[in-house]
Order: structure tokens, then C-alpha cells, then sequence
């Protein structure tokens, strides 16, 4: 192999700084959420203490944020699976060239650029002049579906753009319907991508604020809790909360990411028997 | 049935169904809902249905509009020059300089992680950097560069705009980092070959092959900044404001009328650079 050029190095050195940058804020109130129970927001540490975890746990002054960190949590799974579900039907209706897809392209293109603070104001209009209450698991879900769906979608347009047509066709010449081809040709083969769908789901909802911020309704979803901490809080106990959350979608992105690992080496296992032979 | 089924016209539409029945409702209603409202009239307690031009007038007779419209467009501007810069420098890292695919895939979904984790967090998490008495300013006074504390680290359109790097150059380095992984390494190869340097090489083979995913990126960095309302008032301390703050502030005097028509006005403004933006580009090709 080649020596590495001497641009390697002030790139390499280059890309440390912007890990650092993407990750020293937030290691940094990972820290500082271990302070004392003197310290405050900023350093020097007086102390190490578990005590602003502690203070999350049990003072409910701060308001309700088990309950609302349930509710993410639901509205995080039931944002995954619909965006999934549905990504997949879009993803294999835009293989098929039916007359207005180029309208729904462009809607889905809309979807993605529109500023969130209209989906929100628009949804919240739309609730309280029809005279329907607003509710994270209706008008919440759905604003947050404009935000999921279309980066779903692109990740199926991505994963049909590097499909090999021939497998579809051997299903049909072996006399395979369309149902059956789809249900043990297609899906199996699109099935380690959606993990990825999958977790664009879960996580870009579990996150999501400025969607739900008028399409909530009273009961709050985790990052509007943590929202509304910010401007009243004061303490460390909001870097014990951001630990705490950022921790969780750490979990959750190793999660996927296991899954996905597992599937490819399960998928390199079973993989082609081609030019092994029978006779 | 199945006959039915094998018309693509027909199986495209049901396919496309439920996510037509989503975007209808929570996309297309709602945005008919904002132009509807934006000519009702508002008092006090609630708003009634009119047919009114005056929350226009208003928005575009005030100077306030065109100061705030101007400052959107300049928060855009930079943060667009230093995600693209930042962004373009670590893809072409990543894609020309590592070597092993495994590598590649590792390092590359190291810089894609904190899109997955909470914005607000990762804002608040710059208060210890930036603060007064933040790491920053130990930093400086300590190396003898300044004597007092800055006060313009946090609470200021500087801390804006590093929040708005910070959280969004990601969407820079994802697109470009796949569309130079596609680019054929042969012509590389040819250029060097036909005697260019790796400056040349750069600027007349890899970026222009490279354009389609400077596009994207721009695409969403363009609009995540300039729909944006929270990191504008969150880092600036809500002392500097932008179209989104413009909206959320009259939101929160239940003015929905004149919030509304700012929308109007933003969604088209978005919609127009979008537009030109996509001229560039077919986005479905790159995928």
C-alpha cells in the first residue's frame, strides 16, 4: 500500500476536532451532572454526588416527567411502527409509475422542508376549529408523522434504487403471484434496511419538539417537559435529566445498530449456495 | 383480484394510500388551514372568520418584517458557508482518505449518532462552554488573552450560530459523504495519470461529481434554519429574532391570525428556495 499522503494527517487531525465538537458539549454536562449538591451549572466540580439524579427521582416540583417520559416512549413506538408500515407501502407504490406520483413526491418533499412551527400551528388550528381536543397520541402522532414518514421514505427510495429486479422476476417465472413474491422475495431481502427506517422513527419522535409543542395538548411529551425546564431551572438537575435522556437514545441507537450487525452476519451465514452444486 | 392487482395504476394507488391519507391530513389540511386563517380577523379572547388583508398589510408595512427576514436569510447565509465547509472537509476525509470499508462505516456513523439524540439537550449542553464563568472564558483568562469575561460567548448571535453548526452539519456530511462514495475511483486514477495534482483532482474532479450532494445538504440546511424558532431563542437569549420566533411569539399572544399570515409568507419564501435549489438536483437519482 502507498504511503499516506501528508494531507491525511491535517485531515485525520481535522476530523478529531469535529468529533470533539459534536461530542465534548455533551460529555461535558455529562460530567457536570455529577456535581456536588453546592455546584452549580457551570465548572469547577464542588464534589462528585449522585445527588441531582436523586433530586430527579424523587421531587415531582419539576414537574411531571416520568409520566411524560412514558408517553415519549409510547408515542416513539407507535411513531416507529406506523412509519415503517407505511414507509414500505410508499416505497413499493413509487415503483410502480401510477399517475400522481409525482404530486405525492413533491408532497413528501414539502413534508420535509416545511418549517415544523407550521405543522404545528396548522394541526393546532385545525383541532381546536373543528372543536377536537388535541392529544399527543392523535394530533401529536400525526404531526410527527410529517417529520418520520419522509425520511422513511427516502431511505426506501435509497434501498428499491439498489434492487436487483431479477430476483422479482425468477419468483414471477417460477410462477410465484404478486403477493407471494412480495411476501418471500421482497420483504425478506428489504428487511435488514428497515431496522435503519426504524430507528429514524423512534428516535426523530422520541426528540421531536417543535411539532408537538401546540399539538400535545396538557399532557406533555419529554422534550417539552425539558423545554419548559430550561426556563425555570437553574440547577444541575437539568444536566442529570439531559444525561439521563441522551443515555437512553444512546441505548436505544446501540439497539438498532446490534440488531443490524446481527442480521448482516445471519444474512452472510444462510447466505447464496450458488456454485456449491447438488450433483 | 389478482388480475387488479397486476395493474400498476391500480396497486400503486393502494400502496400509496395510507401515506396520501397522513399527508393529506396532518400536511396539506393544515397548510390550507394557516392560508384560510391568515385573513380572519383577531381580538383579544379569539379570532373570527373574515376576509381581510390586514395581517398583511401589517406584516409587510412594519420594518420590523424586513429586518427579521433579512436576519433569517443571514443566519442561513453563515451557517450554510460553515456546515458545507466543515461537512464537505470531513466527507472527503472519510471517503478518500480511510481506506477500509469497516473504518468508513464506524466513523461515519460516529458522526451521524447525535442527529439521533435530543437537540435541546445538545444545546443546553453549551452552557458550561460558553457561560461567563464557562470553560471558555476560564480558558482564555488563563492563558492571558483577555482580562475580563466575554460577554457575548452566550446570549448572542455568534452562540446562534454555533449551536445552529453544531446541530446541523450532519446533514451536510451525511449527502455528500454518499454521493462521494459512489464516485467511480478509476477517473481519480485517470487524473493522476494525466498529471494532476491532488489540488487539481479536487477541484475539477471531485467536487463537481460531488454537487449533487452539496445540493441536498444545503436543501436541509437551508430550511432546518431557516424554519427554525428554538435555537434562535434559546442561544441568543431572545435577544435576536428570525421569521420562526416572529410566528411562536404570536403564538403565544394567541394573535393566530397574524402568525398565520407569517407563515404564508415564510412556507413561500422556503418553497422558492427550495425550488430553485432542486433545479439542480433530482434528488430521487441520488439516492
Amino acid at each position: 500500500m502507498e504511503p499516506r499522503p501528508r494531507s491525511f494527517y491535517v485531515l485525520a487531525g481535522f476530523f478529531t476536532l469535529f468529533l470533539l465538537f459534536l461530542y465534548g458539549p455533551t460529555l461535558t454536562i455529562g460530567i457536570l451532572s455529577f456535581q456536588g449538591p453546592e455546584g452549580g451549572l457551570t465548572f469547577p466540580m464542588r464534589g462528585t454526588s449522585l445527588h441531582w439524579f436523586r433530586d430527579l427521582f424523587e421531587q415531582q416540583a419539576v414537574g411531571d416527567i416520568w409520566g411524560s417520559f412514558r408517553r415519549s416512549f409510547a408515542l416513539g413506538l407507535m411513531v416507529m411502527v406506523t412509519t415503517v408500515v407505511v414507509s414500505v407501502m410508499g416505497g413499493l407504490a413509487f415503483r410502480k409509475r401510477f399517475p400522481g406520483s409525482l404530486v405525492l413526491f413533491y408532497l413528501i418533499i414539502t413534508s420535509l422542508v416545511i418549517p415544523s412551527i407550521l405543522i404545528s400551528l396548522g394541526v393546532g388550528l385545525m383541532f381546536s376549529q373543528t372543536r377536537i381536543q388535541v392529544h399527543w397520541a392523535t394530533s401529536g402522532f400525526g404531526s410527527q408523522l410529517t417529520w418520520t414518514l419522509p425520511f422513511g421514505l427516502l431511505i426506501m427510495f435509497a434501498i428499491f434504487n439498489r434492487f436487483d429486479k431479477s430476483y422479482e422476476e425468477a419468483a414471477r417465472d417460477l410462477g410465484a403471484t404478486s403477493w407471494q413474491t412480495l411476501r418471500h422475495v421482497v420483504l425478506p431481502i428489504i428487511a435488514p434496511s428497515l431496522i435503519g427506517v426504524a430507528l429514524f422513527g423512534f428516535t426523530l419522535s422520541y426528540d421531536e419538539f417543535a411539532r408537538t409543542l401546540l399539538t400535545a395538548g396538557s399532557h406533555n411529551t419529554l422534550p417539552l417537559e425539558i423545554f419548559g425546564m430550561t426556563t425555570n431551572v437553574t440547577t444541575p438537575v437539568l444536566y442529570a435529566l439531559g444525561t439521563l435522556t441522551t443515555a437512553f437514545s444512546l441505548i436505544m441507537i446501540g439497539f438498532f445498530l446490534c440488531i443490524t450487525w446481527w442480521s448482516a452476519k445471519r444474512r452472510a451465514k444462510a447466505g447464496s449456495d450458488a456454485g456449491k452444486g447438488m450433483v | 383480484m389478482e388480475k387488479l392487482l397486476r395493474n400498476n395504476t391500480f396497486s400503486g394507488w393502494l400502496m400509496a394510500t395510507p401515506l396520501t391519507i397522513v399527508l393529506i391530513i396532518f400536511l396539506v389540511l393544515p397548510i390550507i388551514m394557516i392560508v384560510v386563517v391568515s385573513f380572519w380577523q383577531a381580538t383579544e379572547f379569539s379570532i373570527i372568520p373574515a376576509f381581510d388583508l390586514e395581517n398583511y398589510e401589517f406584516l409587510f408595512g412594519s420594518p420590523v418584517t424586513y429586518k427579521v427576514f433579512l436576519n433569517t436569510f443571514k443566519y442561513a447565509a453563515i451557517t450554510w458557508f460553515f456546515t458545507l465547509t466543515i461537512g464537505f472537509t470531513v466527507a472527503y476525509f472519510l471517503a478518500f482518505h480511510v481506506r477500509s470499508l469497516t473504518w468508513q462505516i464506524a466513523l461515519f456513523l460516529l458522526c451521524t449518532i447525535p442527529f439521533w439524540t435530543s437537540n435541546i439537550i445538545r444545546m443546553i449542553s453549551w452552557i458550561p462552554f460558553l457561560g461567563r464563568n464557562g470553560i471558555a472564558n476560564s480558558a482564555l483568562i488563563s492563558w492571558g488573552v483577555i482580562d475580563e469575561p466575554l460577554e457575548w460567548l452566550l446570549f448572542s448571535d455568534f452562540a446562534v450560530i454555533l449551536a445552529f453548526v453544531h446541530l446541523y452539519t450532519l446533514f451536510m456530511v451525511v449527502p455528500i459523504f454518499n454521493t462521494m462514495m459512489r464516485i467511480d475511483r478509476s477517473l481519480i486514477e485517470a487524473a493522476r495519470d494525466a498529471g494532476a495534482t491532488g489540488v487539481q483532482i479536487l477541484w475539477n474532479v471531485i467536487i463537481p461529481l460531488t454537487k449533487p450532494g452539496i445540493m441536498i445538504g444545503t436543501i436541509f440546511v437551508v430550511t432546518l434554519v431557516m424554519g427554525d424558532f428554538i435555537t434562535v431563542r434559546f442561544m441568543s437569549g431572545s435577544q435576536s429574532a428570525n421569521v420562526g420566533r416572529l410566528i411562536s411569539n404570536d403564538i403565544a399572544l394567541l394573535a393566530y391570525p397574524s402568525a398565520a399570515a407569517t407563515a404564508v409568507v415564510l412556507l413561500l419564501t422556503v418553497l422558492i428556495v427550495i425550488g430553485v435549489l432542486l433545479r439542480f438536483v433530482d434528488i430521487r437519482k441520488e439516492l
